[in-house]
């Protein structure tokens, strides 16, 4: 039988990332992350795994990098200053390939702004933060199960795909406490990065084996490769030509959009007759799910989606919605960045509306409701 | 007479086409000669050793050995290599930094490594310079010189970077210049063996960027200067405060026993194994 707990966001991440086999944690204390880094504290150390408070978010990042490739699953969390200095590492991570998992529960900016009150202002922080055209995953959990369950997907992606995922909570999902019972070790699949199968002699380190995704070994097994963050060929060795980096960069994008399809992680509630449709992600999910519920008992057909995975973004599942839609309900706690996205992919489908909060307190079921009536009318 | 290949090339990577991305006259070749004659000294093997790198020149070696080779960002090779130490304390880490990698924008980490005192052997080679973005002032360039980016004179006084490791812990301090290679490569092996966190500072030079700057016009005259204002600390003895002004003490400057990070990560773990804690 499940044990059924009382668990905070942060926890579960935790939580999360011990079922993933986190071994190494690297942090600098930033409210509302610092849980995280707490809790990692305490649980690594007793299960021979390292904590290590770095000096700054860059050296955290860096000695994640650093331990990825010597073998080790490895996390950073941390909220949006600290996320803006993680981002050169986040470049590395990318065009070197090396997975690791960076939790940013977002708080009120800009700069150190409103620390501890919620809000979801770094989503293209997220995806367009670090610097060059590269590709990222990004995770956006709404409840305390979720952040469990989406660090340990976190992980396996970035081991799959051999990429960093970036974990994006918010303050509201990270302090809130909710009863969750948590799958045992044994309902939890995971993924570890492609190893090579050939020896070392004739191994080439970054050779495109079909899936995008080259395999890896780690720094002390015997395959003594190059490593760097300038464009490289396919031995690891610094390249300027252009019929070598084009295809290098393409390789990095297609890697993960040749999956698009596996990734279309949302949920759907209502939307089997719905013509008026949400779509939000993370705290605001969950007002949206209230209020889409009021809407129906008021008989108005009102549906949401929810998105789980906001980058590489679902236009799919997002356009399916759209096809059904006359209009789309775009609620977030900023001044309108998925709802770029939303735009983007419309293309003129349906008509797009949305409700914005940059004041940092979560947006109310009611104030969805709000906006529904005014739209249905 | 069958000529005995050079020690160096069993550690050059073959699949790499030289010639190397440096300047002619520059010193860092001649570091990675006496890097690699310390190492083949050394006990260490190939696949254990991992040698890390930063951005700019000096950081460019990493591409051509055939160790497990990172090359970083600018600064931050000591973040990557303190990851690696504590995630497989069975590696060898080895770090080389350019002086700007190291104490400008790295300067947080080099002081926090060496605070730590982590087992990794750091290794700045300190031209004086920029080279890699074209010659703008590092924090060790001295007082007055004229840069690119310090055309009136620079007016900020230089970081000496032995005392700064000194200061923040380093288990092991030392200082040689390019003109003495072997000296160079033995100080290399002494912290290659020595527990802690060790750096060794190389005084280079970049006849491109900083000798013209000096009124040094070639690679020879700047490791002439090198071989003229060097002092040992035996000839250190004789040389009174005044005559000391303006040289550069080299050898080993500091080696002392302190407990490392490692060793109280040790101790860590065992504590809690003996406290058999529950899971
Ligand atoms: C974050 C960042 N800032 C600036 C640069 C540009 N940059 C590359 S190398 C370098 C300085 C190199 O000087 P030094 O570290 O002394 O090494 P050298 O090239 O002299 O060996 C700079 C400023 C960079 N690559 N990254």
């Amino acid at each position: 039988m499940k044990k059924t707990e009382l668990l905070q966001g942060n926890e579960a991440c935790v939580k999360g990332a011990l079922a993933a086999d986190c071994r190494f944690f690297a942090a600098y204390p930033i409210t509302p992350s610092s849980e995280i880094a707490h809790r990692m504290a305490y649980e690594l150390p007793r299960r021979c795994g390292i904590f290590i408070q770095a000096e700054d978010e860059i050296a955290s990042l860096g000695a994640v990098i650093g331990a990825s490739l010597a073998g080790a699953k490895s996390m950073t969390a941390t909220s949006g200053p600290g996320f803006s200095l993680m981002q050169e590492h986040i470049s590395f991570a990318s065009i070197a390939e090396v997975p690791c998992v960076i939790v940013n529960v977002m708080r009120g900016g800009p700069s150190t702004g409103v620390p501890t009150h919620p809000s979801q202002g770094d989503v293209m922080q997220a995806r367009w933060g670090a610097h060059g055209d590269h590709p990222i995953i990004v995770l956006a959990p709404s409840s305390v199960a979720e952040c469990f369950s989406l660090t340990v997907e976190a992980f396996n992606l970035s081991e799959k795909y051999r990429t960093p995922v970036i974990v994006l909570s918010d303050e509201f999902i990270a302090h809130l406490r909710e009863k969750v019972s948590l799958p045992s070790s044994d309902e939890i699949e995971l993924v570890e990065r492609p190893k090579p199968a050939e020896p070392p002699e004739v191994f080439v380190p970054y050779r495109d084996p079909g899936t995008g995704v080259p395999p890896m070994p780690s720094f002390g097994e015997g395959y003594r490769y190059h490593v760097t963050g300038l464009c490289h060929d396919e031995r690891g060795y610094p390249t300027t030509r252009a019929d070598e980096v084009e295809p290098f960069i393409r390789r990095l994008f297609h890697k993960i959009s040749r999956d698009l399809d596996k990734l279309q992680w949302g949920e759907t509630y209502y939307t089997e007759d719905s013509t008026l449709n949400i779509i939000a992600f993370g705290s605001v999910a969950r007002a949206g799910l209230t209020a889409v519920k009021t809407a129906r008992a008021k008989g108005m057909k009102v549906g949401l989606l929810k998105l789980l995975i906001l980058f590489p973004f679902m236009r799919r599942k997002v356009t399916q919605l759209m096809e059904s839609s006359t209009t789309i309900l775009v609620p977030e706690m900023n001044m309108g960045q998925i709802s770029r996205e939303v735009k983007r992919v419309n293309q003129g489908r349906c008509h797009v509306e949305t409700l914005n909060r940059v004041a940092h307190e979560p947006i109310m079921p009611q104030e969805i409701m709000h906006k529904i009536e005014e739209i249905y009318g | 007479m069958a000529r005995k290949k050079h020690v160096i090339y069993k550690y050059l990577r073959t699949t790499k086409r030289f010639p190397s991305i440096w300047c002619p006259g520059c010193g860092v070749g001649i570091f990675l000669g006496a890097l690699l004659r310390a190492i083949d000294k050394s006990n260490y093997s190939k696949d254990q050793i991992v040698l890390v790198s930063g951005i700019g020149c000096a950081g460019r070696l990493t591409t051509y050995v055939d160790f497990n080779t990172l090359h970083t960002t600018h600064g931050r090779a000591l973040t990557f290599a303190t990851g690696i130490k504590l995630a497989k304390p069975e590696l060898k880490v080895i770090v080389i930094m350019g002086d700007g990698d190291a104490v400008a924008i790295g300067g947080n980490h080099f002081i926090h490594a060496a605070r730590r005192n982590i087992e990794i052997t750091s290794i700045v080679i300190n031209n004086g310079i920029y080279g890699m973005t074209g010659g703008q002032l590092s924090p060790a360039t001295p007082l007055d010189v004229e840069t690119i980016s310090s055309p009136y004179g620079n007016l900020e006084p230089s970081f000496d970077i032995c005392r700064l490791a000194e200061a923040a812990g380093s288990s092991f301090v030392a200082r040689s210049t390019v003109y003495h290679a072997g000296h160079m490569e033995r100080l290399i092996g002494k912290a290659l063996q020595k527990k802690g966190f060790t750096m060794v500072e190389i005084i280079s030079q970049c006849p491109v960027h900083y000798g013209r700057q000096v009124g040094l016009n070639s690679a020879v005259e700047m490791m002439k200067w090198q071989r003229d204002n060097a002092v040992t600390d035996d000839k250190a003895k004789g040389l009174s405060e005044e005559e000391l002004q303006g040289k550069i003490r080299i050898g080993v400057l500091v080696d002392r026993e302190i407990p490392t990070y490692q060793e109280r990560l040790e101790n860590l773990k065992e504590s809690l194994k003996e406290k058999a804690v529950a899971l």
